[in-house]
């Protein structure tokens, strides 16, 4: 059984102007120990779907359909306090985009790094801190940090210390919304490295998403690609980014500013994604497509195997 | 790559640090954020001249302090004023010398106005920096005004069309009315280029233009500023954090590291044979959409965190965080001594391409030869 089942996942916002259908139709799984890099564009969706997880999508969004199995029970038939007690921090833990902004100004480090230890557990105030402390090192940071304020500390340490919280309580799952994005590049690659250590000593899961699809190749050994509300690719990493079968993907990966290697030129992917309010008909990338053909603005492709563990939905590679 | 449009040298920006009454009255020396510290660089025309750094590097602030949009501590900046400029400069009494040039940081805030004309910027968000009740008619034809170019307003219009032809916001009849949030990002970006080389400018300096944007039209843009390059014969001063983009657009790259200029050379040059330590560590840390790298850590060459701006280091400025000082003092190497007593200048170590590190024996030479000839 995997860790992780989520089948047809569907949540919208409720908007005076509309239904915004954010995540339309999501379906996909995660195994323990397993690290899988959901890519897309601002507006795909994949932030919806890193709360939907969690349960925590802000109003007026919410889960519609679909199902989320975390170890065979459904969070989205759970009580909320059923949810708090059994997966929230325990089961699953976020970081959240911008979290190391979130940290409260007037208040020790400390103080906050241990406050999910003192509600999901009945660990003393001591025991909490004895064990931040030990939390704290495995990140690369002295001890002593806790005692500090937020303003003293540098984006990299509160980076650092938000990775901390999220394995406090030693969860199966952490999921990582765009952990490096505000960073300057040499604490990105620094984060990263941390990443990759505490997945190999701790093996946990991880879920992270991002819009930089470097920040993917760095970490993560499956690959989803995003685009306006569904997953479009999905496979081992190796193949989603060496053998790209989704033309949203080839054309994504030719956008990609490489430092290294011969200069080659640069495409981009002309017009913009779609309102998701009232997204196109059939595949929705069609409109910006190059490959399109005769049944890409009619009906929406469905997901094929196109080679061993590496899926795509695209007409290309349906058979009708 | 033609003639010098720009030469700056020295430039110091330094913000000082308040200090509370008591501190006031016990006399305490004043503080100063040095964010700039001591740059000096040349651009020629036709050149796209990059700043690459880390937050806090100095690199907005030196092109800001190109429009004078920060005061200007010292230094000095010959720019080399359009014709239309360089007349209007006549007028209110500034001498041009006899290459054609002009010390903009000279300039008093009324004799500085036309320059405006001549040096644009564009800035990182397109979403903050158009105003969102203007149409992107208004938007471009607001410098126009403000300029006094352009005798009527069909003379205006046209204009802005040929703005908005050149930035290639095609057909021109159906975005000119439009306000900006009625456009995407990449079209955002699109209009602050056009309300930049409206004026026809010798000089644009582009802030992170790209940053915000979406990856899919990141080369839409930079496709854009390469053009205009060409087209027009343009200069851009192009600032970022991303090595990456920047190798797509510069002809230059400038690494600064906390106010100072590390290293400067041809874009592939720094990129594929850095001279400065810092360099190697940014090129080190850049990730690259390749699954490979996910079996391996990254090995960055740093240590440490950016000091504050306020306490520079002695010596050169980046040796408490380089592992190449700490490696040659552990083996007893004599040329180390020198990084925490002199601060290394910036030296041409090979062809065009110059370094701030004693590392290299030219630039240990220049501090000796300083040395030698001020005793």
């Amino acid at each position: 059984m995997p860790l992780l089942e989520v089948t047809d996942l569907r949540t919208y916002y409720y908007t005076l102007r509309g239904v915004v259908r954010a995540v339309d139709g999501v379906s996909f799984t995660l195994d323990r120990g397993e690290t899988l890099g959901i890519a897309g564009e601002s507006g795909c969706g994949k932030s919806t779907l890193a709360w939907s997880i969690l349960r925590l999508v802000p109003p007026p969004g919410r889960i519609v359909g679909g199902s989320i199995k975390i170890d065979g029970m459904d969070i989205t038939k759970m009580s909320e306090a059923e949810l708090r007690r059994k997966v929230r921090w325990r089961k699953v833990s976020m970081i959240f985009q911008g979290a190391m902004n979130a940290f409260n100004p007037v208040l020790k480090v400390g103080d906050q790094v241990i406050e999910p230890l003192l509600l999901h557990t009945d660990m003393t105030r001591e025991e909490a801190w004895a064990k931040a402390e030990e939390m704290v090192q495995h990140v690369g940071l002295p001890p002593e940090i806790l005692e500090r304020y937020p303003h003293e500390l540098s984006g990299g340490q509160k980076q650092r210390l938000v990775i901390a919280m999220a394995i406090l309580l030693e969860p199966d799952i952490v999921i990582a919304d765009e952990p490096t994005t505000a960073l300057d590049v040499v604490i990105q690659a620094q984060i990263l490295n941390l990443m990759k250590r505490l997945y190999r000593e701790k093996k946990m899961s991880i879920i992270l998403i991002t819009h930089d699809l470097s920040v993917i190749a760095e970490l993560a050994e499956k690959t989803a690609i995003m685009y306006a509300g569904k997953i479009v690719e999905y496979g081992p990493s190796d193949a989603v980014f060496e053998n790209p079968l989704h033309p949203y993907t080839q054309a994504l990966l030719k956008a990609v500013p490489r430092l290294r290697g011969p200069k080659e030129r640069l495409i981009y992917i002309p017009g913009s994604p779609p309102d998701l309010r009232n997204p196109p008909r059939g595949c929705r990338f069609y409109p910006r497509c190059e490959k399109r053909f005769e049944p890409c603005d009619r009906e929406e492709p469905p997901m094929v195997e196109a080679e061993k563990g590496h899926f795509v939905a695209c007409w290309l590679y349906a058979r009708r | 790559m033609g003639e010098k449009v720009l030469d700056v040298r020295d430039l110091r920006v330094w913000f000082p640090v308040r200090r509370g009454l008591i501190e006031t009255i016990t006399g305490r020396a004043r503080l100063y954020v040095r964010a700039v510290d001591g740059v000096s660089f040349d651009i020629r025309r036709r050149e796209t001249f990059c700043f690459v750094g880390e937050s806090g590097c100095g690199k907005t602030t030196t092109g800001k302090a190109l429009l004078r949009l920060v005061p200007i501590t010292g230094g000095s900046a010959l720019f080399r004023p359009s014709k239309e400029v360089a007349e209007e400069l006549e007028k209110r009494g500034v001498t041009i010398d006899e290459d054609g040039m002009v010390d903009i940081f000279k300039l008093n805030e009324k004799q500085f106005h036309p320059v405006r004309r001549d040096i644009q910027m564009v800035y990182q968000d397109p979403f903050g920096s158009l105003n969102p009740r203007f149409r992107v008619r208004d938007i471009l034809e607001e410098p126009l005004i403000v300029h006094k170019i352009g005798e009527t307003k069909s003379e205006r219009l046209e204009m802005v069309s040929r703005a908005l032809e050149m930035v290639k916001l095609t057909p021109v009849s159906e975005f000119i009315d439009r306000y900006p949030h009625q456009l995407s990002g990449g079209q955002r970006q699109r209009v602050a280029i056009a309300r930049a080389i409206i004026m026809n400018p010798v000089l644009v300096v582009a802030d992170e233009p790209v940053s915000m944007l979406d990856v899919s039209i990141r080369a839409e843009i930079l496709e854009v500023f390469n053009l205009l390059k060409e087209r027009l014969g343009l200069s851009f001063i192009y600032i970022t954090h991303d090595l990456s983009t920047a190798r797509y657009v510069c002809d230059r790259i400038a690494v600064m590291y906390l106010g100072k200029i590390v290293e400067i050379g041809e874009a592939d040059d720094v990129i594929q044979e850095p001279l400065h330590p810092y360099t190697e560590a940014l090129v080190a840390a850049i990730p690259e959409p390749d699954p490979r790298n996910r079996l391996k850590f990254r090995d960055i060459k740093i240590k440490g965190e950016v000091p504050s701006p306020v306490n520079i280091p002695p010596g050169c400025r980046f040796h408490p965080r380089c592992i190449l000082y700490e490696e040659a003092i552990k083996r007893g190497e004599e040329w180390a001594k020198l990084c925490t007593k002199a601060e290394p200048p910036l030296v041409e170590v090979k062809k065009g391409h110059y370094a701030a590190c004693f590392r290299h024996e030219a630039v240990r030479a220049a501090v000796t030869a300083k040395a030698a000839g001020g005793s």
